[in-house]
């Protein structure tokens, strides 16, 4: 009997749990759904809601605009060089770090944490005081430089998760099995970390594509596509062309996402035993 | 090839020089131009500017520091920075619980991978768009008031608006439309770590509880809400520290008050004082670096 009572209050507890938690999940997803909807809004002035009406209209208008594709073709090529960079960089310290111990390893760790574990904030306006103390101008690689610094970031904890995970006896046994240290990178960590390094490197491209707050302290006078839409921001009079920057946005960083999830994902819930 | 292969053997004979090759340019860049730069900018905070030249003068003073202690208006503004990241974390973690709840605790694990994929979604959606979409639903006529004025609480919020200090025209341009909007984006980052605590919580400790004749609020309040802490303070490092240093939220949504943030980003900018906006940035560096102590006396660095 008593027993029967508390598994009524369990179900009830359960059914609670799951409304709370939908909601939650909701709330996360309503905004970015917004975006979509209002990009094909026919209302240009105000925020209304529901839209009076749909139409592609607003992504011919954009597509003629020369300013945001020099901001778009910008974006790309700071992503890609920092993105570049961080892979390598990144790469190199995963490997000195994974199974190594050395007398101040600690202190190297929380070198390669600070970059994301301090507000960007900090990292934009130290970034600057250094190029204004060094004479160096703000440009493209003044950008680079900013984005770089966290990617690597980015890369080394993707790599260095996945490093942890291949037995060291493998490594042995390749060696013991006549492979000398090149074949055995080669033939049998490159191939493991291969998805790790392509998941680490679309996650920094991304993260990089969307870079807004330390970008403003570094970027001087160049315009990336963040920074183009944040000067949109206060200039409401193009909305509906925002809004089609902003669905184009969403779609360039969230594709590399989605594949970096499914690359890194360890196995199937389901597989797990 | 060859010279690969007779390198990769030289290397291996040798693991401290091997260690050292590789850590040497990554060391160099984040040990140059990071650190460099973040001394630069404890530098540049004990610089000063001269006020008739408003020219930086490179003489050591502690001047910055007192102008930005001793102005009120400074003070005020730490002080709301502070409070809005404290309201934040709280409302975080209310929201985010049971949502980790379930997911660690309810969900099946078909549904567990769903939810993970809901959260990491909107987390890693460009930030600058979600900021722009919550202008357009907290704006005047937007779907916050439609959907309001749909549940007929109109009046509700109208009175709320009209509160003093956290009030304003409309919910884009007040501190709840900023609450709201800062809670909403760092709501994964409280999730997430809470979800790794709460599966660490034995299931045989809830067992235990209710044999032992609790009630599931009370096994809730004394058995996995302990348990459950550093996976809080965990998640409120990020919530805390991301609203402190946080500029874009505060000037496109939200009441004309300024945060930390802001001014750093106005001091170096417009206004041209690179010291005192070096000396604003120092403040949330401590504040964290305090906030850090405590979670880690919670344990939090176990639940990361």
């Amino acid at each position: 009997m008593r027993s029967r009572r508390m598994r009524a209050a369990w179900d009830r507890t359960t059914l609670g749990q799951k409304i709370a938690a939908f909601a939650g999940l909701a709330f996360l997803h309503l905004p970015v759904w917004v975006i979509f909807l209002y990009a094909f809004t026919t209302e240009d002035r105000t925020y209304q809601f529901p839209p009076p009406g749909l139409t592609l209209h607003w992504f011919e208008v954009a597509f003629a605009r020369a300013d945001i594709w020099a901001a778009l073709k910008l974006s790309l090529a700071v992503a890609s060089v920092a993105t570049a960079l961080a892979l390598i960089l990144g790469t190199l310290a995963a490997f000195a770090l994974a199974r190594s111990r050395f007398r101040g390893r600690e202190l190297i760790t929380l070198l390669f944490v600070l970059p994301i574990a301090l507000p960007g904030i900090i990292t934009g306006i130290a970034l600057l005081a250094a190029f204004k103390m060094g004479g160096i101008q703000p440009g493209f690689w003044t950008i680079v430089v900013g984005h770089a610094t966290f990617c690597i970031v980015i890369v080394h904890n993707n790599v260095i998760a996945r490093l942890r995970r291949i037995p060291p006896s493998w490594v042995e046994a390749s060696m013991d099995l006549g492979a000398d240290g090149w074949q055995t990178f080669r033939h049998v960590l490159l191939p493991q970390i291969a998805t790790a390094l392509l998941a680490g490197g679309m996650l920094a491209f991304a993260l990089s594509f969307d870079e807004i707050i330390v970008t403003l302290f570094t970027a001087g006078h160049e315009k990336t596509l963040p920074i183009w839409f944040f000067n949109e921001l206060f200039r409401p009079r193009e909305r509906p062309i925002t809004n089609v920057v902003a669905v184009t946005v969403v779609l360039i960083t969230l594709v590399p996402i989605l594949l970096a999830y499914r690359l890194t994902r360890p196995n199937e819930p389901e597989d797990r035993h | 090839m060859a010279v690969l292969r007779s390198a990769a053997a030289f290397l291996y004979g040798r693991r401290g020089f091997y260690l050292a090759l590789l850590l040497l340019p990554p060391l160099l860049w984040l040990g140059i131009i990071y650190l460099g730069s973040l001394f630069a900018l404890l530098v540049q905070s004990f610089y000063a500017i001269d006020e008739f030249t408003a020219r930086i003068v490179p003489v050591l003073t502690l001047a910055t520091y007192r102008q930005l202690f001793s102005h009120p208006a400074n003070l005020d503004i730490i002080l709301r920075t502070v409070a809005m990241a404290v309201a934040v974390t709280a409302a975080a973690a209310v929201i985010a619980f049971p949502v980790a709840n379930y997911m660690a605790r309810y969900a099946s694990p078909r549904m567990k991978a769903f939810f993970y994929v809901g959260v990491m979604l909107p987390m890693w959606t460009s930030y600058l768009v979600k900021v722009y979409a919550w202008r357009l639903v907290l704006a005047k006529q937007g779907i916050a008031s439609w959907f309001v004025d749909l549940l007929g609480l109109t009046p509700a919020l109208e009175g709320a608006l009209a509160a003093p200090v956290i009030g304003g025209p409309s919910l884009a341009s007040s501190y709840i439309g900023m609450f709201i909007v800062f809670t909403y984006m760092w709501l994964p980052f409280m999730i997430l770590p809470l979800v790794a605590a709460l599966e660490r919580v034995p299931g045989s400790l809830v067992q235990a509880s209710a044999d032992l004749g609790a009630r599931p609020g009370q096994t809730f309040r004394h058995v996995v809400l302990p348990l459950a802490l550093p996976g809080l303070a965990a998640g409120s490092i990020f919530t805390f520290s991301l609203t402190l240093g946080d500029y874009i939220i505060p000037s496109v949504v939200g009441a004309p008050g300024y945060f930390i943030g802001m001014m750093v980003y106005q001091q170096q900018g417009t206004a041209g004082n690179l010291p005192l906006a070096a000396a604003f940035s120092v403040v949330p560096i401590i504040l964290i670096a305090v906030y850090l102590a405590l979670a880690r006396r919670m344990g939090a660095f176990d639940a990361l």
